[in-house]
């Protein structure tokens, strides 16, 4: 499995070599040549992973490492647990979709520039999910800019300069301070961590060694800064408000396929790495300012979905819903339950898959109309039945209608942060029908529930206008001259298929195919950070939160004793 | 003395081709004098074997507070070099070659420039390398000047137009200020200290900080000394030359004065801050506050003026000048680190890091202005020159996509995006600044190289995605192909040499070690008698009480 995974990452870029040396008109076939291979050792991974798996999915598996700067720490270190795995399979099954989402709209004398560029990242996409070291995934993280740069830049619409250049200036500013806090948590790991297996250079960037020690030689106070440079970077990819505003451009910008790749994945890459790193390096401050980065992603729910309703642009109401949808996530992760968390994880795969569907939908109409403007388009039900329909299926499963996959993901992500509650004791929680440790609060699940209508308001709006009512086209449209069939062909319907299967698939079974894969490394996850939260002395000396186990009473009333606070109470909200 | 001839072997080896070059490059058979070149060549990789095997901590003739220094920083001196000498083909006597071949010209000794070009890039080098070995502050003053003469001269013949003697007048008088002031830096650390070697120097700073504190002169000295320097690493407030320098220059010669006169500086700054130590890693004495907070804001302002300032230039040359002002930013920031631990540890070595960011810019650098020498742009009047708008390099991937693709991966690596070899740099740098607890410093570097990502940006789309300007100039190749070797060469290092990045950042790291003289070490350390010091600037004696008083 392990020579499956790193094939993924070589053969897009082995194939990126060969559209570069053969002809333009053969690139399109060598990348889906390319990304077809991928997706089938992605789908065997992901066979494997799970059968060879049983019980032991919380365990990474696939895990190899070469030495390659042992001075910086650097290997290159790659593995996967059930949360990565799912989400390279999803990166693997976007890539042919998005080859053949853009055969006929690249034109033949640049179809190398473009399917190089898409295959290198690709490549990158899938290293950043698979490393293991933190310089290799940032390498990864950082290297997907560059293809989107070019896809944004040469394939994009109007502004696409413009758009590229804040993409990329955004997100590499904040990726550089996120280094820092990284890089910050490492040297704490390096010279204070007893007992960590540093490597020969005394220095080390593997993720798991930094994962196991940073929450613990970091004091509360540096974990607050580790977490907000992290952030830094993060929260621009995902994007939480207030960072977001790249994002509408890029997205409204990019050809299709880029905007697939980018909502499918990109996106991603921010709240796996909050998962990844956020959470377990600096677990006290993710519990201290929870609350603050949940009212920010409940702003983005409902701001972004407010934009949204007046937008004109249909693919922009989409990258605006991008953005209230990851608010989603962001909060179910910051959540710190399993509900939260998990329906997190599954935001990020459900999002992948509907959202992807809706960009490749808008481009299909934009390739036959040349325009997105819904007040020069409507009633295409009428014309393009096939299209509508499956519009119709894509904006439902983003509404969050049950039974498909948007419903599971948000009800989790929404209810994790209505149950997150932080208790005076422990008595408390335990008489409380549903409650669970965390840091958020029923108010959080309440003002996150509004985003979910303003959702349907504004994408059945969107609907109304486009599919329904009276056929109305943009003036000199004339489907005579239009290389493409009247309604989907079936190159395009070939290319929804497999994401509204999944997206069923998701939404009935959810726990069958998502939740049971997922839940054991996220539980472990949990229970570290709950760990660490408890045990973390607060500012004034006190313990966190008192949790009843023995040894965290018996050091909280050392503590006590110490500073003459007897009789305090020792479990006080921090 | 004999043991110091064992250190300078590689400088008598270049010295030695100098002479050479000197009487090869005044043939008149053509063919003789285009020998110049390749005798330059052979002579570099001479001197880089020499340098490999130069002592290291724990030879006999090792000393100085950077005992291991010379053989890495001498063999990436010969390397850059090497790299450079391609770049540098063609520079001179172009037309002159061409009309004596055409039977216009008859071959005179005075007019052709070759033999004085190649000997100075050499005269250059050997001082560059000699401030690598330096342990005395008249010999640091006597290597830097070697360095930097040459080079006003190179910057004059390089082209034929006025531009570069204007560049060549101002780039002199600027650097002749530059060297008196930090001159006058040499001889107050002198008279702070007694001693003209820099280990004897510390060693008296030492018994000073141990007693009561450091005398204001010291203070005063490395202050001076560091801004002076700041002229040669083209650090604000002395960075004022660079941009009109370097558009001024023929492509190569920039290149070059974006890596000797600089690699020169950071060796002397290491220097001239190693005489007081950093601090860090038990015994050693801190930076002093005041030459702390200097060092802190010239960083500081160096990576924001260069940066900002690079945003608003049409031209890539000026845009490369001050992208390079903001690389010395960046380095400071290693300097201001300081050794760390020292040992053996690249993450925590700021100095180390320093050395490795040279090695890095200096292989990058000279890609980009490879590229840019290996095209002419043709003017309205049917005369050419070099490169230098960025109109010029618009649409550079339709007509030469290997140039295009070499500006990319240059472009991308003076970026920092990894994986390519200047994001190591970078990462050496932002370590060393985290373990020393700079965090605000790591912070203005980060927000720093995203600045840059502006106009790198800018470069590397018009190379390399946007297509050609109908309007826009006329380009044509160079003609030259060792210019294209060079622009291949360097790009092709800046993926390759991550193959090897390991032994380069392990010999980085043995070069960087510091080694901090005890207390005393030198009895005839002993400083200027107080009330010399009183006399002379009015100062009281502050705070020094000797042990022996």
């Amino acid at each position: 499995m392990t020579t499956m995974l790193v094939l993924t990452i070589l053969i897009p870029l082995l194939f990126a070599v060969i559209v570069l040396v053969r002809p333009p008109e053969a690139a399109k076939f060598w990348a889906l040549g390319g990304t077809s291979v991928c997706f089938l050792l992605g789908a065997m991974i992901v066979g494997r992973f799970f059968s060879a798996a049983g019980s032991s999915t919380e365990t990474m598996q696939a895990v190899a490492s070469l030495e390659w700067l042992p001075a910086l720490g650097l290997n290159l270190s790659i593995g996967v647990d059930a949360i990565a795995v799912l989400l390279i399979a999803l990166a693997l099954l976007l890539g042919p979709i998005c080859v053949l989402a853009s055969w006929t709209a690249i034109p033949t004398d640049r179809a190398r520039l473009f399917f190089g560029w898409l295959l290198v990242l690709q490549a990158a996409m899938v290293g950043v999910f698979a490393a293991r070291d933190l310089l290799l995934f940032y390498t990864c993280f950082e290297f997907t800019l560059l293809p989107m740069f070019v896809l944004i830049n040469e394939f994009g619409s109007t502004n696409r300069k413009r758009a590229a250049t804040k993409f990329f200036l955004y997100t590499f500013t904040g990726s550089l301070i996120a280094l820092a806090g990284l890089v910050y948590a490492a040297w704490a790991v390096a010279t204070r961590a007893s007992g960590a297996d540093l490597g020969p250079g005394g220095f080390t960037l593997d993720i798991g060694v930094l994962t196991q020690y940073a929450s613990a030689v970091l004091t509360p106070g540096e974990q607050g800064l580790v977490m907000a440079a992290m952030l830094c970077g993060f929260a621009v990819k995902v994007p939480l408000f207030p960072f977001h505003t790249w994002l509408p451009l890029a997205h409204t910008e990019a050809p299709t396929a880029g905007s697939v790749l980018l909502a499918g994945v990109l996106l991603k890459l921010g709240t796996y790495a909050m998962y990844r790193f956020v959470l377990p390096l600096t677990p006290v401050a993710v519990y201290e300012y929870a609350p603050f980065i949940g009212v920010l992603a409940i702003i983005g729910i409902i701001y972004a979905g407010l934009i949204c309703w007046v937008q004109r642009d249909i693919k922009k109401l989409v990258a605006y819903s991008s953005v209230s949808h990851l608010g989603f996530c962001v909060l179910g992760l910051f959540a710190l339950n399993t509900s939260g968390i998990t329906g997190s994880v599954l935001y990020m795969l459900n999002h992948g898959l509907s959202t992807g569907a809706l960009f490749l939908l808008v481009g299909f109409m934009y390739e036959r109309y040349h325009t997105r403007d819904m007040d020069q388009i409507g009633g295409l039900a009428a014309k393009m039945p096939v299209w509508s329909f499956f519009m119709v299926f894509f904006v439902m499963a983003s509404v969050g209608l049950p039974g498909l996959n948007g419903f599971v993901s948000e009800f989790l992500c929404t209810m994790g942060a209505f149950t997150s509650y932080t208790p005076w004791t422990t008595d408390e929680l335990n008489g409380m029908v549903g409650a669970t440790w965390g840091p958020l609060g029923p108010w959080f699940g309440v003002a996150a529930g509004t985003g979910v209508i303003i959702a349907a308001i504004y994408l059945l709006y969107m609907t109304s206008k486009v599919v329904w009512g009276t056929l109305n086209e943009p003036d000199g449209h004339d489907d005579d001259h239009s290389p493409l069939p009247i309604d989907l062909g079936g190159r395009e319907i070939a290319t929804l298929l497999p994401l509204a299967a999944l997206c069923l698939v998701f939404g009935l079974f959810p726990k069958q195919t998502l939740i049971d894969a997922v839940e054991a490394p996220i539980n472990e996850q949990i229970a570290f950070i709950q760990q660490r939260v408890t045990e973390a002395p607060l500012r004034d000396g006190t313990l966190a939160a008192e949790a009843g186990s023995p040894t965290s009473k018996a050091s909280a009333s050392v503590l006590n004793e110490s500073s003459n606070a007897a009789g305090r109470n020792v479990g006080v909200k921090p | 003395m004999t043991e110091k001839v064992a250190l300078v072997w590689p400088e008598i080896w270049l010295f030695i081709t100098t002479c050479i070059v000197m009487v090869v490059g005044l043939s008149p058979d053509e063919r003789v004098r285009k020998l110049c070149s390749w005798i330059c060549g052979v002579g570099l990789v001479v001197a880089i074997g020499t340098a490999a095997s130069g002592p290291v901590l724990g030879d006999p003739q090792a000393s100085g507070l950077f005992p291991s220094l010379t053989p890495y920083a001498k063999a990436l001196i010969g390397i850059v070099g090497l790299m450079l000498l391609p770049l540098l083909a063609g520079t001179v006597d172009r037309d002159l070659d061409a009309a004596i071949r055409a039977g216009k010209a008859k071959f005179d000794a005075i007019r052709t420039n070759r033999a004085e070009f190649y000997a100075f890039f050499l005269f250059s080098l050997t001082g560059l390398m000699l401030c690598a070995s330096a342990d005395d502050l008249i010999w640091l003053f006597l290597a830097l000047e070697l360095t930097s003469l040459p080079t006003y001269i190179m910057v004059t013949i390089s082209t034929r137009g006025t531009r570069s003697q204007e560049a060549g007048v101002k780039y002199f008088f600027l650097g002749a200020l530059g060297a008196a002031i930090f001159l006058y830096g040499f001889a107050l650390l002198y008279g702070a200290s007694g001693s003209t070697d820099l280990v004897e120097i510390a060693g008296a700073f030492r018994t000073q900080a141990a007693n009561g504190g450091l005398n204001p002169i010291a203070i005063a000295g490395l202050a001076v000394s560091i801004i002076g320097l700041c002229f040669k690493i083209a650090a604000v407030p002395m960075h004022m030359y660079a941009a009109d320098v370097y558009q001024g220059a023929a492509s190569g010669v920039s290149a070059m004065l974006a890596f000797v006169p600089k690699a020169a500086g950071f060796l002397a700054i290491m220097m001239i801050c190693g005489t007081v130590g950093w601090g860090h890693g038990g015994s050693d004495s801190a930076l002093p506050t005041p030459i702390y907070i200097l060092l802190w804001v010239v960083a500081a302002a160096t990576m924001f003026t260069g940066n900002v300032l690079a945003i608003r230039q049409t031209s890539v040359k000026r845009m490369l000048a001050y992208s390079s002002i903001a690389h010395s930013g960046y380095m400071l920031v290693g300097i201001i680190a300081g050794p760390g631990t020292g040992d053996g540890t690249f993450w925590d070595n700021g100095l180390a890091a320093v050395l490795f960011y040279l090695l890095t810019y200096g292989v990058t650098n000279v890609g980009t202005f490879a590229v840019l020498a290996s095209i002419q742009r043709v003017n309205p009047d049917g005369t050419t020159q070099e490169a230098d708008e960025i109109d010029d390099i618009r649409g550079l991937h339709r007509t030469r996509p290997h140039l295009a693709g070499a500006m990319l991966l240059c472009v991308l690596s003076l970026l920092g995006l990894p994986p390519l070899l200047g994001f190591f740099g970078k990462v050496g740098l932002f370590t060393a600044a985290i373990s020393a607890g700079e965090i605000p410093l790591v912070i203005v570097l980060g927000l720093n190289s995203a600045i840059a990502a502006f106009y790198y940006l800018r470069i590397l789309r018009a190379a390399y995605l946007e297509a050609p300007d109908e309007d826009g100039p006329e380009t044509r190749p160079a003609g030259i192909q060792p210019r294209v070797v060079a622009a291949l060469l360097s790009a092709g290092s800046v993926v390759a040499l991550l193959a090897i990045a390991q032994p380069l950042i392990a010999n980085s790291v043995g070069a960087a070690q510091y080694v901090a003289p005890r207390e005393g070490v030198a009895e005839s350390a002993s400083p200027i008698p107080d009330t010399v010091t009183s006399v002379e600037t009015g100062l009281a004696p502050v705070e020094i009480s000797r042990a022996d008083d």
